[in-house]
């Protein structure tokens, strides 16, 4: 697994979740020699920067184990389970299930609009598209911080406040931005010759789209879901400011309010919770990291 | 009426059809383009046309002027300029910024990306893995970890010597900047790595052979080549953390004393808090202007390289 983390179209992406995988470098050997660490003391080093980082995710997983857990590093005796029982049943439950409502409809939403407007923006000659894209890249950076105030306003004025539904329709416009540009590249990188082909044998357009266009992008169709279901699923503020309903209350903000809830922070049971909160993120890094670093070549598919 | 359009990468591909196809074509197109533009205008352009209004305004979320609010010209900027708790706002900010994002998640992911060329690959392979899983946590999670992390008789305070006192009290912009530091490294040290690999082993080999030394070599023959990705880096690092604020919002609350509000978490507290919705608005787009200005620097930073490329 040191295959290169390498953006779909083969050059540095600006967002770098796309550079996935490790960080796997072969140095020439010539380097070695000359260099003045030895090995051994480099090793040394980058294994102390690993337990520094190591230590509060260890801290995070023992006291999520540890029913009597308090703020300090130590190993429970005996492990158990209990914290998880106790925080499922004390809203965590709850509250992922709302998170996968938010993430799973936003990603809906946004990788369908997105793969339609990036498939016109590779393929179809559009006036203004010059225009229209730097507007769209202008639009990733624009930070949730501006639009959250006037996005208020306008759901107060609509009465779309406290609704799960339009909630993740802000989260998913927050991902379209660059799911059309992802996208874009991607489709991009496909080559035409598999449609022109189909073209001559006769095939209609929208049997090439569904038959031959869809089929070889469903790797990136995915990788642009699971970035926008991340995403959306780790979104605090949106759904703190725009869903007040305790029903409604997604993992985030379920996590922030059991922490400043009064009286004794519940270390063991609040790791428990980040566990279960973060575990389908992890899964779903893992599987989008293969698919980013497996390399999708089209290469294979078309001759000279 | 057919003819064989030659088809470039990108332009259209089949042919150019009778007319009422290409009718229909063009309508298939807007079509589909449709849904992300009502979206995008509905949820970003609107919002932020409506924002540029809202910050000259007295809006207020309840009371007098939560419904009848006006244009009050620039008192909100003059209401700004006048208040002490902007300017410790921004200069947390830039704290921010350089401390934890510019310094601490460039610095240690370029060291990262440099010890992975040359460590033992079980090595390089569990410390990537756990750096980027800091990298991949939810960030409640990681304020959470970090929280627990800084409370009296916690890990980092027995770390610092000090077990006995709240480093969240004490220190709290430290903590928060190692918080941020721990969990955005892991994009650094991918960018960086990336870009290292790109280097080629030509060049470093000549400046070898006149008797280069490392460090020399590192700093007169890589980093110089690798400069477009540092810069990219570091304009991706300066965008994200200047708009964070789930990962200090949740630690802190912006306290004790507004000592970690930075802009989004001070925009957050006047508008949400002190209902001061208008102001909020002001501090926003004050904020985006920053973002802005440091883009533009980056960027225009960046352009001779990009020429080069290009050329």
């Amino acid at each position: 697994m040191t295959s290169p983390p390498r953006s779909l179209k083969g050059e540095e992406v600006p967002a770098g979740q796309l550079t996935a995988s490790e960080p796997g470098i072969s140095a020439p050997a010539v380097i070695r020699k000359r260099f003045s660490l030895s090995r051994p003391v480099l090793n040394v080093g980058m294994i102390i920067i690993g337990v520094i980082f190591l230590l509060p995710l260890l801290w995070l997983i023992l006291a999520s184990l540890n029913p009597g857990a308090d703020d300090t590093l130590s190993l429970p005796h005996p492990f158990s389970l209990q914290n998880y029982h106790l925080v499922i049943h004390a809203g965590a439950g709850a509250a992922i299930t709302n998170s996968l409502y938010l993430a799973g409809v936003s990603t809906i939403i946004a990788t369908a609009v997105s793969t339609m407007a990036g498939f016109m923006l590779a393929r179809r000659k559009i006036r203004f598209k010059g225009v229209i894209l730097v507007l769209v890249l202008f639009l990733t950076g624009l930070p949730v911080t501006l639009l959250l105030i006037p996005t208020y306003q306008i759901f107060v004025n609509l009465g779309w406040l406290n609704s799960k539904f339009y909630t993740s329709l802000v989260l998913a416009s927050m991902s379209v931005p660059f799911s059309i540009w992802l996208l874009k590249n991607f489709i991009g990188q496909v080559p035409t010759e598999f449609e022109e082909a189909a073209a001559i044998e006769g095939a209609s357009e929208i049997s090439i789209l569904f038959r031959i266009v869809i089929p070889l992008i469903i790797p990136g169709i995915l990788v642009s879901a699971i970035l926008t279901f991340i995403n959306s699923w780790g979104s605090f503020l949106i759904p703190l400011v725009l869903d007040a309903n305790p029903a409604d209350t997604p993992g985030a903000v379920g996590i922030y309010q059991f922490m400043s809830a009064n009286g004794q922070v519940q270390f063991g049971q609040l790791a428990a919770y980040s566990v279960l909160f973060s575990v389908p993120v992890i899964i779903l890094y893992l599987i989008s990291s293969r698919w980013l670093s497996g390399g999708f070549s089209f290469a294979g598919g078309v001759k000279g | 009426m057919t003819a064989v359009a030659s088809a470039g990468p990108g332009d259209d591909i089949v042919v150019a059809e009778p007319r009422l196809r290409s009718w229909i074509r063009h309508a298939v197109t807007t079509t589909w383009l449709l849904p992300s533009a009502v979206l995008l205008i509905g949820l970003f352009i609107i919002p932020t046309i409506y924002a540029i209004y809202l910050g000259f305004t007295n809006l207020e979320l309840l009371g007098q002027y939560a419904q009848n609010y006006s244009f009050t010209g620039t008192a909100n900027l003059q209401r700004m300029v006048h208040d002490p708790t902007f300017w410790l706002s921004v200069k947390l900010t830039l704290i921010f910024v350089i401390g934890s994002g510019i310094v601490a998640q460039t610095v240690l992911g370029l060291a990262l990306a440099l010890l992975g060329q040359r460590v033992n690959v079980v090595v390089r392979a569990s410390v990537g893995a756990i750096v980027i899983l800091a990298w991949v946590l939810p960030e409640i999670a990681v304020a959470f970890v970090w929280y627990s992390f800084s409370q009296a008789g916690g890990t980092l305070s027995h770390l610092f010597g000090t077990p006995k006192s709240d480093l969240l009290s004490t220190a709290p912009m430290l903590v928060v900047c190692l918080a941020n530091a721990w969990r955005g490294t892991a994009f650094s040290m991918l960018l960086l790595s990336a870009g290292l690999r790109n280097v080629p082993g030509e060049v470093d080999e000549a400046a070898q052979l006149e008797g280069a030394g490392y460090w020399r070599r590192l700093f007169t023959v890589t980093l110089p080549i690798m400069r477009p990705t540092l810069m990219i880096n570091l304009l991706l690092i300066t965008l994200a953390t200047i708009s964070d604020f789930t990962l200090i919002y949740a630690m802190t609350q912006g306290g004790p004393g507004n000592q970690t509000a930075i802009l989004p978490v001070y925009m957050y507290i006047e508008a949400f808090q002190f209902n001061q919705l208008g102001y909020g608005t002001t501090i926003a787009l004050t904020l985006v202007i920053i973002g802005a200005i440091l883009s533009i620097a980056y960027i225009r930073q960046l352009r001779p390289e990009l020429k080069d490329t290009v050329s």
